[in-house]
């Protein structure tokens, strides 16, 4: 090695570091002042009295026995939640991954639908189906609601996808050689089942139980709705106490105990997908689905199908159903409501169709900034090593575990001084929930972003490339399919965002999810007709996103 | 964090996002009110309120065209939800007047210093026994709603059986299993319906009241949504949801909003649902001059075109509530289908927000455990 190439080599080695800091930047930036800062200042609020920190408080709270109670409740039936969705979604990974049969595409997109459509929504048509007078009631006599059964089934109708498509994305790649190899040598199906294939998934499914996890343990509308008023998660007290209480102390606590909970839950779920990263010989998902053979394989596949029909396809059709049930029997009278609306509404309702306009514009700002936000992060965390990164990992994780109304609130006593007097802008609803879609754009470009081969950047480097252009001509065309995906899924968890978006859109543009509770909050048939008219134009934009998505899949996409 | 780093800060990423360059092509979008009450100084009066606040655009323009002054509304969730922001927010308020205050929040809202006084014209106009803040003016009574029980009357028709008049009659027997009410922690009504029976059973009283109610199977859901359109059977969407009590704790002008809401347009003799007038609870709603507001002027003056006749008589069919301003007529379909109701139960608000949490607490633990 010549003294040229050693001083190469190492302004190599310092550059990444610099150039990893700098991507970081904007990034934290971001998560500084629209997270943290607005989450802080709300929780110091709550703590400190006269410019005293009250630090009592803390175990005051900690001590009154309800807090216990929820914190167990919380517990347990994220816990309980997340067992069910195993058991119901993982023959669904491996029908989605192993088999090919037709409308799998369609279908895949379908259950993703839930994932993105907003608890309101979610919530009627449970309270449709289990509720009382619901299909369960009229034929069997069931009602569930006010139950926990209730909240876990719903809970199960949300995540659904996530199991589908983390293991099943997964599933999908490995290759099925190594089983049969196994076989071949005198393993049972069993045994090799358990020796091979498990041991290569468990990492996957470890990863989409935390998930999960993490997405009932701050479940707030679904609890909210279907649970009545005796069941609250935390989220829900931590929304009992500020917005209506206004008891901001028990709030921060109960805020500060959540933090902690999720905090520890991300630091468990970023050492899963470390290991689950462990080097594995992936093939194409194209080339592991056949059709299903013989008796077993084509029951599995029925009792699958049959499992969503149920549980996804059952309580989107009983939403449809009711928008076209009119007041003159089964009709688009719904339909021809909104789009009226606007001529007679004064400034109640905006014309909804105008909704959806809305929706669309702040789902574009949105999904601009999280892709922007979430692409840069996501440049930056590429290698892997070091603590920083982790800790940077985790902490744009940490809004899908943060109360929406510690957020919104936390905006509204924030960011209230010029140059940063947004309260009142448009910007601050997309601001929330790029927030939220900033975590689902960095999951989505990692995987691709680390799986490019790194020789190919140092090919690009030794040949005289700049890190930049070393980028653009390298990454840039290899992960151009990822960057679709991420932008779309930012763009229909935009769409479907309720929590803070409530708390801060604008009375005059509200988005599609909004108009759906206000519509539901008035009182009689018409509205009600119209909520889930709206509803149902919601979940078909986000199905068509989604299916569009579904076209654009990569094979190495897919943590969500 | 101070001042200055926070304004650095902000600037500093502003500048780096773009927003600026955001804002610009992306505010074609909601052009419409977007104006900022800062840009063109004095001409846009801000109004704070709930989710529920409506009026005509024609009545707004009219007020317009009257004071030169265009207002921009501003909503955040209910009545509780939108004082609470009010009152985080007081430092630096959103907006010169906040409409949507009711006497359950009232002293809570005053006590925090929200507003500032002023005595709106035509205050001679309304009921003294409304002017709960008479001394001072800080807020104005705009309107009056009355929380009763609503019942279907088809179903007592059909049973033979009378609909309740009064609290008392809600605990026996023969209307056991048929009362659904909202949650007193999280709903509005049902905080309303709670007070109705402290203020007539007292303090030692209410729980011994609620104790037969829950003997009598009372139903408890969780928000007022839920409750009517889907559990009420007199309602059009309950009904449709199959709901199966025919008594529910809703607004006294629910049964003309049932009728107003049938197509096409009919003129039935009785609304579907009536009100059973001996269980109602008085709410009545304030607005009041926000403390540091950018435009008190244009405060002023929407304050009082909030007690003109020309909206207090667009409100009832907007809103579902009825004018504090004496003057002005209900429409036809109120005085046609809603209630006459002579006496409802208040409670004085310094009471209520004293006793709050605590009423509300022993309430949850009695009925809800």
């Amino acid at each position: 090695m010549t003294a040229r190439d050693a001083e190469k080599a190492s302004r190599a080695t310092v550059r990444p570091t610099a150039v990893r800091l700098g991507l970081m930047a904007l990034p934290l930036a971001f998560f500084g002042v629209f997270f943290a800062f607005p989450v802080a200042s709300i929780v110091s609020r709550g703590l400190k009295s006269d410019g005293q920190w009250q630090f009592g408080r803390i175990g005051e709270v900690l001590a009154d026995p309800e807090t216990g109670h929820v914190l167990w409740f919380t517990t347990w039936q994220a816990a309980a939640s997340t067992a069910l969705t195993l058991a119901l979604a993982l023959p669904g990974a491996y029908v989605f991954a192993r088999f090919d049969f037709p409308g799998k595409q369609l279908l895949r997109a379908v259950v993703t639908v839930p994932f993105v459509l907003p608890t309101v929504v979610v919530g009627s048509a449970f309270l449709a189906l289990l509720g009382h007078g619901g299909l369960l009631d009229e034929w069997w006599g069931i009602r569930l609601d006010t139950t926990v059964w209730a909240i876990l089934v719903a809970h199960v109708f949300f995540n659904y996808a996530v199991v589908v498509r983390t293991v099943g994305g997964l599933w999908a790649q490995l290759d099925p050689r190594q089983e049969e190899a196994a076989r071949v040598l005198g393993a049972g199906r069993l045994a090799a089942w358990r020796r091979v294939t498990l041991p290569a998934l468990a990492p996957a499914v470890a990863a989409a139980a935390l998930m999960v996890f993490l997405f009932t343990f701050t479940s707030f509308g679904v609890v909210q709705i279907l649970g009545g008023p005796r069941y609250a998660t935390l989220e829900v007290e931590i929304y009992q106490q500020t917005a209506q209480l206004l008891d901001l102390p028990t709030a921060a606590v109960l805020t500060l105990l959540q933090f902690l909970a999720v905090a520890l839950l991300l630091a468990v779920h970023a050492r899963t997908v470390r290991r689950r990263e462990a080097t594995l010989r992936l093939v194409s998902a194209a080339r592991t689905a056949r059709r299903p053979q013989g008796a077993g394989q084509w029951a599995l596949l029925a009792a699958v199908l049959g499992t969503v029909v149920l549980l996804v396809l059952v309580p989107l059709a009983v939403l449809v159903l009711r928008s076209f049930d009119g007041p003159d029997g089964y009709g688009l009278a719904f339909y021809r409501a909104l789009a009226s609306a606007g001529d007679n509404g004064g400034t109640f309702v905006v014309a909804p169709l105008e909704a959806i306009g809305n929706s669309a514009a702040y789902g574009l700002a949105a999904t601009a900034l999280a892709v922007v936000v979430g692409g840069l992060a996501a440049a930056a965390l590429t290698r892997r090593e070091g603590r920083l990164v982790r800790g940077f990992d985790a902490l744009l994780m940490l809004p899908l575990g943060t109360s929406a109304v510690t957020v919104g609130f936390g905006f509204l006593i924030s960011l209230d001084e010029p140059p940063l007097d947004l309260r009142t802008s448009w910007i601050l609803v997309p601001l929330a929930q790029a927030l939220v879609g900033v975590p689902f754009v960095v999951r989505t470009m990692l995987p691709v972003l680390r799986a490019v081969d790194h020789r190919l950047r140092e090919a690009a480097a030794v040949l005289g490339a700049s890190p930049l252009r070393a980028w653009r001509e390298v990454d840039l065309p290899l992960v151009g399919r990822a960057l679709a995906v991420a932008a779309g899924f930012a763009f229909a968890v935009s769409l479907g965002e309720f929590g803070a978006t409530v708390f801060i859109a604008r009375p005059d543009s509200p988005t599609l999810p909004v108009a759906v509770a206000r519509l539901l909050g008035r009182p009689g048939e018409l509205n009600y007709g119209q909520a889930m008219a709206l509803s149902t134009i919601l979940m078909l934009v986000c199905a068509a996103a989604l299916l569009v998505l579904e076209r654009l899949r990569t094979d190495r996409t897919g943590e969500f | 964090m101070n001042t200055t780093l926070r304004r650095a800060l902000g600037a500093a990423l502003v500048g780096v996002l773009g927003l600026p360059a955001l804002a610009a092509c992306g505010g074609s979008g909601s052009s419409k009110n977007s104006e900022s009450s800062g840009g063109k100084g004095d001409k846009t009066v801000t109004l704070v309120s709930h989710d529920s606040f409506a009026a005509s655009d024609s009545v707004l323009k009219e007020f317009t065209q009257q004071t030169g002054y265009t207002v921009k509304v501003l909503k955040s969730g209910d009545a509780g939800q939108a004082v609470n922001q009010a009152i985080l927010s007081k430092s630096h308020p959103q907006g010169d007047v906040f409409f949507g205050v009711d006497n359950t929040l009232l002293s809570r809202a005053l006590d925090n210093g929200l507003f500032t006084s002023y005595q709106a014209k035509g205050l001679d106009r309304v009921p003294g026994d409304l002017q709960l803040d008479a001394a001072q003016h800080r807020v104005t009574p705009i309107d009056t709603g009355d929380i009763c029980v609503n019942y279907d009357r088809a179903y007592f028709a059909d049973h033979k059986l009378a609909p309740p008049q009064t609290l008392d009659d809600l605990v026996k027997p023969e209307y056991k299993n048929l009362l659904v009410t909202e949650n007193s922690a999280t709903s509005s009504p049902g905080l309303a319906f709670q007070l109705a029976t402290i203020a007539k059973f007292g303090d030692d009283g209410w729980q011994d009241y609620w104790k037969k109610l829950k003997d009598n199977n009372v139903e408890v859901v969780d928000g007022w949504e839920q409750a009517y359109n889907s559990r009420f059977s007199g309602s059009a969407a309950g009904k449709k949801a199959k709901g199966d009590k025919p008594l529910v704790v809703s607004y006294a002008s629910s049964p003309p909003a049932e009728v107003l809401d049938m197509k096409p347009q009919p003129d039935p003799k009785d609304a579907p649902t009536g009100v059973a007038t001996g269980t109602c609870f008085r709410q009545t709603e304030f607005a009041g001059l926000l403390k540091g507001a950018k435009n008190p002027d244009g405060g002023k003056a929407l304050i009082d075109f909030l007690l003109s006749k020309t909206f207090q008589e667009d409100m009832p069919l907007q809103m579902f509530v009825k004018p504090a301003n004496q003057d002005a007529k209900l429409p036809e379909v109120f005085t046609k289908y809603g209630a006459q109701i002579d006496s409802s139960a208040t409670v004085d608000p310094q009471k209520i927000a004293k006793n709050r949490d605590q009423w509300v607490k022993a309430w949850s633990s009695l009925v809800l455990k």
